[in-house]
């Protein structure tokens, strides 16, 4: 990377405190549905699939594969804008959500669509941190 | 109850200007208004019924006081980019229900001269996936379309090359509008050559940034009929919302595989049938999505389809955006339904530039897109025909 991505301050609304706590003890939370198992992305106490209201959150194993990727290389975001280039995906987790992310520790032009990565938290020092991804070299294959 | 024949687009404008740094969002909703009410031979004290989207003001209130209209329907229903083609189709079922007679339509933005806001729901609070797609650097619509892009390669081999053709095309045409925005022809080198904003999308992948507006007046055939002006006939509609699936999105396809079906059910017409198609173009990707979806050529083909000229009027197979589209002519306010209804009825009504005027175009396609491609996106497929279709 160019530089290091900025760390925004996530704004925490209803329903998604623990969600951003967890984050700054290193764990990815889902919210899953209690009525049909269905994980539910992005977080809400609702679920999606059968309408019910009825949902708990687990811990995701922080596993995927990048589902697709852009390199940015022209950005008006302040703080991202000094980080160019850097690389927005959709991380496909096992638990089967495509998340909206960042790839980090990696060079942007060897991000490949399939590629396995794994979460890792970046601290916002206001009791949150990013969930981004980065490349997992514990997983075997991918592509 | 079917809208088919049921009412009738009897004036358009769309704005000339393409930088206006001196005048209000509200003045130029009113400006567009007038030039499609004197295009159709009306007054602003026949307008009955009013269609714009959340960007207008405060809903519908703040253009119906400044215009001045007294209404018996209103509509503010806010699909992004595609919200003037749903606004047309939602006109002329309120036109067969007998709510309204003269119905207009009106568009207007500034993001050339003037910062707009975004990623926003209403009274200022974060729309709940904005919580969690706003923290990655995402840079205006781009972003977006540039993650469907890489998809879409990835499953189906479409090439930048495949994509820059849209952009030639989109040029072939703009060269004759005095008023385009870009009215130099691109070739594929240059697509390729300009820079990169989000991979795979180039600068010139993208549609222009341009002030102005638009506006159409839809009609009931009795109003048309004692009209001077030629009027194009809605013939069918159709709308879809489609989104992010609970995470389980996908990125290849739009809503058109929704809206576009039920269009043409209503319509009561084939992809054969069809003379001329106005595609929503914010990014070259864009229309090749879009024209898979609207079942013009086979999922994951559409790179492969706009090859050799197919887009290109008045010869090609399929001629798109004669205008020059949002690729080269006009995208006002960052959304482009509005000006893709306008050429279709220009198309219908043989009033297209010549050298881009379809030969007997009877049957005319328009569709709008509005929001992120694939994933949380507005679609809108309206197909119109000449008055006797
Ligand atoms: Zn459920």
């Amino acid at each position: 990377m160019s530089s290091t991505l900025p760390t925004p301050v996530p704004a925490v609304s209803p329903g998604t405190e623990e969600f951003w706590a967890a984050t700054a003890e290193g764990k990815l939370l889902l919210r899953r549905c209690d009525d049909c198992g269905t994980p539910i992305w992005y977080p809400r106490p609702f679920c999606p699939a059968c309408g019910s209201l009825n949902t708990s959150w687990f811990e995701a194993s922080g596993r995927g594969t990048v589902y697709t990727f852009t390199v940015v290389h022209r950005s008006g975001v302040p703080g991202y804008r000094d980080a160019l280039p850097y690389v927005v995906a959709y991380v496909e987790l096992d638990e089967g959500p495509r998340v909206m992310t960042n790839i980090v520790d990696c060079e942007p032009d060897q991000v490949k669509v399939g590629m396995p990565v794994r979460v890792v938290f970046q601290d916002t020092g206001k009791g949150s941190a990013l969930y981004r991804f980065q490349p997992d070299p514990s997983a075997g294959g991918g592509g | 109850m079917s809208i088919r024949g049921k009412a009738f687009i009897a004036g358009i404008y769309e704005h000339p200007l393409r930088e206006i740094p001196d005048r209000s969002n509200s003045q130029i909703h009113a400006e567009v208004a007038a030039g499609a009410l004197a295009d159709a031979g009306l007054s602003f004290s026949d307008v009955d019924a009013y269609f714009c989207d959340g960007s207008a003001g405060f809903g519908p209130l703040s253009n119906a006081d400044y215009m001045g209209l007294r209404l018996t329907h209103i509509d503010s229903t806010e699909t992004g980019g595609s919200s003037y083609v749903v606004h047309v189709g939602h006109a002329a079922e309120a036109i067969a229900a007998g709510k309204c007679q003269v119905a207009l339509v009106t568009l207007a933005g500034r993001p050339r001269s003037a910062a707009m806001g975004g990623g926003r729901g209403g009274f200022g609070d974060p729309t709940p996936d904005a919580l969690f797609e706003g923290l990655w650097g995402m840079s205006g619509a781009v972003t977006g379309y540039a993650l469907a892009a890489t998809r879409h390669m990835h499953e189906f081999g479409t090439t930048s090359e495949q994509m820059a053709e849209v952009k030639v095309a989109a040029s072939l045409h703009a060269q004759h509008n005095p008023n385009a925005f870009l009215r130099e022809p691109f070739t594929v080198e240059q697509v390729l050559d300009s820079p990169m904003i989000c991979s795979p999308l180039h600068r010139d992948d993208c549609c222009v940034v341009t002030d102005g507006g638009g506006a159409v007046v839809v009609v009931s055939p009795e109003v048309a009929r004692g009209l001077n002006r030629t009027s194009a006939k809605v013939l069918g509609h159709g709308e879809a919302i489609k989104h992010a699936e609970n995470g389980r999105l996908d990125l290849t396809y739009t809503g058109a595989v929704v809206s576009g079906p039920r269009a043409f059910e209503e319509a009561g017409v084939s992809h054969a049938d069809i003379d001329y198609v106005s595609i929503y173009d914010s990014f070259t990707i864009t229309v090749i999505e879009t024209l898979e979806d609207l079942g013009f050529c086979e999922k994951g083909t559409g790179g492969r389809f706009v090859l050799d000229g197919t887009l290109v009027a008045p010869n090609g197979r399929l001629p798109f955006n004669t205008d020059g589209g949002g690729l080269c002519n006009n995208h006002p306010a960052n959304r482009g339904g509005m000006t893709k209804v306008i050429e279709a009825v220009r198309q219908l009504r043989g009033e297209a530039h010549p050298a881009v005027q379809v030969p007997n175009c009877t049957i005319a396609l328009a569709h709008g897109t509005g929001g992120s491609i694939g994933a949380r996106m507005g679609s809108s497929t309206l197909i119109m025909g000449t008055e006797d279709a």
